[in-house]
């Protein structure tokens, strides 16, 4: 087959839950990411390749046509903006929540809000909906810092066992958003190379089914 | 300022140099040819005016694609062009007479913000427009015009996506959606995420045959056999979206007839251009290209905020990206160096050689570099009393 399909996914618990319904639909990877070090990675059909990157670059990826396809949290595409690609297929992994974070027994802010937050777009946009204009502080990690050394009120955060916040004294607030990861699909990808890209959903449709 | 942000360009804004310009150039002209031969008229747009007037009837996104600024004049805002179709559009509707016409333009837009991965900020659009004619006939030429346009650039491989805005529209119509929830499932629909489409159902308790036909139209995009699941899918429901369907059917049966090479796809749910396009609308793809290279469709209502409507079809694209995708060769052109010499033969020799076409390049007295440095592949050598052209 001349025809080839990419597949965009990134290290860490969306890798290891994505592999089982790869595996369902006949797909298995030659390489594991956590001790090789290739980026692109063999599968045992010659034709499907498998892209090792960041989660977060994996809308910007598929959107371009670097790949195919890509599983990404529905956190990142909403962060994204998801323009310009397809997103058929909710895969229910790595499943967790998008919530507002703040300290224990917070006193009410008076004036602005100011939120500490990787997720800057959906933070401002949870915020905007509500009415209200806060101020948003991007950051690229350890966000549970920032109420504790008063760099901001609350923080703007995904949450799965709770526990890192308890760690530090925070509690979750507000919940923004459910998440979980999708199948996203390059839109010349669906249209030019459709019976394959297709036929390969409907197995990851399958496969979802099957884990319930 | 440091030398090197002299030089430096704005994000998303290229000059084109010599070898790449001449091949450039060489596509704009073959491609007016082209449109001039199948009857289009060249039309040149105002590259800025009035902001009302360039917006009109278009929709949000390219009201923020639009450079503006105040006119000292008259205080008005003004738009620099950001698209050059409703240009065109008005042009028609100011001084139509009746009969169809057919338009074609070509000429630099910019954009506030580039449309896509590495995109340019400063496209080469080109396209074509049909006025006055509602129906396949003059889709099928858009179409046609389109693919000897892609084919004339050297594209190779390319394959058409058709679908049609009536079938959403008619849906839309027929679930009794209001307007928030339109907007809402539009843009579900077009991520085709079933998903997020199927949130919006519960909370809005839609109805679950209503829900079913919403979810399996963002499946609905394929081969020709989606057409038939889609004429199952769609019994019952409005007359205007089986009418829709029916023209999508008719135009791919031409199309087969007309241009049996042409590779067609369908997507039923493409609500690209949703705001002004009001039929069939088509997009062109090219293996390894991540995103359509050209686009097009029917607007039959664009006119009419102008005062006059008239049935519309027509198609865009950027030259630049065409150019990329080429696969044809550039042709270096010969070029003749002239000695510095006054002399009166070698003048006229020279002029005689011009006006005949080539290309004759005359060295400056006490210059750096020689006839090849300056890649000239002949010279004019005086032999024997007379000036002859050499190759070096």
């Amino acid at each position: 087959m001349s025809e080839t399909l990419t597949i965009a996914l990134s290290k860490g618990r969306i890798f290891k839950e994505t592999v089982p319904l790869l595996a369902q639909a006949g797909i298995t990877p030659l390489d594991d990411p956590e001790t090789s070090r290739k980026l692109i990675l063999d599968t045992n059909l010659e034709h499907v390749k498998l892209v090792i990157i960041r989660a977060t670059d994996v809308p910007t990826y598929v959107q371009y046509g670097a790949a195919d396809i890509g599983v990404a949290g529905k956190d990142v595409l909403m962060e994204h903006g998801g323009e310009g690609l397809y997103e058929p297929l909710d895969l229910n992994i790595a499943c967790c929540r998008l919530m507002v974070a703040g300290p224990v027994n917070a006193v009410p802010v008076k004036g602005r809000l100011r939120v500490a937050t990787k997720y800057v777009n959906s933070a401002r946009h949870y915020y905007a909906r509500q009415g209200k204009q806060v101020e948003v502080i991007k950051l690229y990690g350890s966000m549970e810092l920032a109420p504790l050394v008063g760099l901001a009120d609350c923080i703007v955060d995904v949450v799965d066992t709770g526990n890192t916040l308890k760690a530090n004294n925070l509690e979750p607030q507000e919940h923004i958003a459910d998440i979980s990861s999708r199948l996203v699909v390059n839109k010349a990808s669906m249209k030019m190379k459709h019976a394959m890209v297709k036929d390969f959903i409907a197995q990851m449709e399958r496969a979802v089914a099957n884990k319930q | 300022m440091k030398e090197i942000d002299r030089w430096l360009l704005p994000e998303g804004i290229e000059e084109v140099l010599p070898q790449q310009a001449r091949q450039l150039e060489s596509f704009r002209r073959r491609l007016l040819d082209l449109y001039t031969s199948w009857g289009y008229e060249l039309v040149m747009p105002p590259f800025i005016e009035y902001l009302e007037s360039l917006l009109t009837g278009t929709g949000h996104d390219l009201d923020l694609k639009t450079f503006k600024l105040t006119d000292q004049l008259t205080g008005r805002l003004m738009g620099v062009r950001a698209d050059m179709t409703p240009q065109v559009a008005r042009i028609d509707a100011r001084y139509q007479t009746g009969v169809p016409s057919r338009l074609c333009y070509m000429g630099t837009v910019l954009h506030t913000r580039p449309d896509g991965f590495a995109a340019s900020r400063s496209p080469l659009q080109v396209g074509a427009e049909l006025y006055g004619h509602a129906g396949i006939e003059s889709d099928l030429e858009i179409l046609a015009l389109l693919a000897e346009t892609l084919r004339l650039c050297g594209i190779e491989r390319v394959s058409f996506d058709l679908g049609h805005v009536g079938i959403y529209r008619g849906l839309v119509k027929h679930a009794g959606l209001t307007e928030t929830r339109e907007t809402e499932l539009f843009d579900a629909l077009q991520r085709k995420s079933r998903p997020d489409m199927k949130v919006l159902f519960e909370k809005w308790a839609l109805d679950s045959k209503q829900a079913e036909i919403f979810l399996r139209l963002s499946e609905l995009n394929g081969g020709s056999e989606v057409l038939a699941e889609a004429k199952q899918l769609f019994k019952g429901v409005d007359q205007s979206v089986l009418t829709a369907l029916n023209y999508v059917e008719q135009l791919a049966a031409a199309i087969k007839q007309k241009m049996p090479h042409l590779v067609v796809h369908f997507d039923l749910a493409e609500l690209r251009g949703y705001n002004y396009h009001t039929g069939v609308v088509f997009a062109a793809y090219v293996p390894g290209q991540g995103q359509a290279v050209a686009l097009g469709g029917r607007y039959d209502d664009i006119g009419k905020v102008f005062g006059q409507a008239r049935p519309a079809t027509g198609f865009s694209t950027d030259l630049k990206t065409l150019f990329s995708l080429s696969n044809t060769e550039a042709q270096e052109p010969e070029t003749i160096y002239a000695p510095a010499d006054q002399d009166e033969a070698l003048q006229s020799m020279i002029t005689e050689l011009r006006a005949a076409g080539q290309r004759v390049v005359c060295a400056l007295p006490g210059q750096q570099g020689d006839a090849r440095a300056m890649g000239c592949q002949q010279q004019l050598l005086k032999q024997a009393g007379q000036w002859q052209v050499k190759p070096i």
